[in-house]
């Protein structure tokens, strides 16, 4: 790893300060993807500004349906709130098979949002449930926010503090995980409110990232089961390709995926 | 360069490091703690995995100084007065290692998920739970059976004292 100057944070007017104060800063959240790629010299950031020391960007809140996830909040917590499991299973089941139980412990759901990562798991519920990613200066729908490989629109030095949705009726997301990585090679998440809006949101599989699937929300609004979803397809030719698995694999498990989460909703 | 501080194994501790330094070599290196190692360069292996204000955490994965004014416990922390944590007592009795390269972290490791889930732990979830440890001798049959005699051994304790 190359040289760098740490800094904590206490607030988060304290984090904007520090990070703009820096030539080539970054924040610093769980580490688990930022520490990771600095120790492969991938990355070299001058300046690290700590935020999981801010205790305002650590709760989880929910008011009736709506839910408010801070920044910091890590994987596990996620994973484990009662409040949570109760209102939106499917986002505490997501949590829990991301990376390992260590991970979990330290990675959180703003670092995994501002990274973008084609095959990391939250960018398929935020995408799914419509979610409202707030940070210090705006509020972001999740649809104008994820804007390519490891691309968000989030502006030099603007932070994430919270995830903000309404749990829908029902929701669950499948996932066919790498077997060394544990990232998705393709995950599904849906999600069906009272209302009938459905919506397919699929990782993992797609060349520009997270995208929604028309075709298969057209069919689930019809009729919501996992039979409706035989005839759907996903063209090859618009997902990714590398040595885990050929594009026409993923096209297959986009489907495999949507079925099987369908069927747990 | 800065102090950093902390609480490692019940002691407070300060050593001079750079900010770039990773705890599992401010153990090993700044404090002697050789019991934690490194198996890999990706964050995968789990062989440095100790606890942060009680829980587990990959050390190669973390600055010292994102550690700073945290509790450490190493491998180094779980024996006490010379008697070997159940965990460890354990896997000795159920040959749960063969060179013993992963076996601090998988310790440490064992031990948290033990505190997590409690009487329902079963072999399913302690194999789901060792997903960030890799072996590359035991082929995890009797890390697995350790785990699970440990965690017997850990309910039985409490009762007995009742
Ligand atoms: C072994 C391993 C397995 C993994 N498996 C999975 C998996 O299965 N699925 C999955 O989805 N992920 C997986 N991950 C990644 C993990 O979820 C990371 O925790 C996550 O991608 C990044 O979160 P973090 O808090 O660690 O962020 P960091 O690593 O601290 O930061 C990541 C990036 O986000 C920026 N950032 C952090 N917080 C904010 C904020 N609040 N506002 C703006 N920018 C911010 C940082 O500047 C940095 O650029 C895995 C990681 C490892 C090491
Ligand atoms: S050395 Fe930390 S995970 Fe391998
Ligand atoms: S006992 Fe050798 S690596 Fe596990």
């Amino acid at each position: 790893m190359y040289e760098t100057n740490y800094h904590r944070a206490s607030s988060v007017e304290d984090a904007v300060r520090l990070k703009s104060s820096a030539e080539e800063g970054k924040y610093l959240a769980g580490g688990m993807t930022l520490i990771a790629t600095m120790k492969q010299r991938l990355a070299a950031p001058g300046d690290l500004v700590d935020i999981r020391h801010i205790a305002g960007l650590k709760f989880i809140s929910v008011t009736g349906r709506s839910v408010r996830i801070g920044a910091a909040t890590t994987h596990y917590d996620v994973a484990s709130s009662p409040e949570l499991k109760a209102i939106c299973p499917a986002i505490c089941d997501l949590a829990h098979h991301i990376g390992d139980p260590h991970v979990r412990h330290m990675g959180t759901i703003g670092g995994s949002v501002a990274n973008n990562d084609p095959a990391a798991d939250y960018p398929a519920a935020l995408l799914a449930l419509d979610a409202v990613i707030v940070t210090n200066q705006r509020e972001i729908g999740a649809a104008d926010f994820f804007t390519g490989l490891f691309e968000t629109a989030l502006e030099e030095g603007e932070m994430i503090v919270a995830i903000a949705f309404e749990a829908p009726e029902r929701a669950a997301y499948a996932k066919f995980r790498n077997p060394a990585s544990r990232y998705a090679m393709t995950g599904v998440f849906v999600a069906r409110r009272d209302s009938g809006d459905v919506r397919v949101a699929v990782t993992g599989a797609g060349a520009d990232g997270v995208f929604r699937h028309a075709g298969m929300e057209a069919a689930l609004a019809q009729n919501w089961s996992p039979d409706a979803l035989s005839g759907a397809t996903t063209d090859p030719a618009d997902l990714l390709s590398d040595l885990h698995a050929s594009s026409e694999y993923r096209a297959q498990l986009v489907k495999v995926m949507a079925k099987r989460a369908v069927a747990a909703a | 360069m800065a102090k950093v501080k902390m609480t490692v194994n019940g002691r407070q501790v300060g050593s001079d490091c750079e900010d770039r330094t990773l705890l599992v070599h401010f153990l090993r290196e700044n404090l002697a703690l050789t019991g934690t190692h490194v198996g890999c360069d990706t964050t995968q292996c789990g062989a440095c995995v100790v606890h942060m204000d009680g829980r587990s955490v990959k050390s190669c994965t973390i600055l010292a100084a994102q550690a700073a004014g945290s509790s450490i416990t190493t491998i180094e922390g779980m024996a006490k007065d010379g008697e070997l944590h159940p965990v460890q007592a354990a896997f000795k009795a159920n040959h749960g290692l063969q060179c013993g390269f992963c076996t601090p972290g998988m310790v440490m490791t064992a031990d948290d998920m033990i505190r997590r889930h409690g009487a329902n732990l079963d072999e399913a979830t302690v194999r789901a739970e060792l997903d960030g440890n890799i072996c590359r001798c035991t082929g995890y049959h009797n890390i697995v059976k350790s785990i699970l005699a440990a965690a017997q051994e850990m309910r039985a304790v409490p009762q007995a004292a009742e």
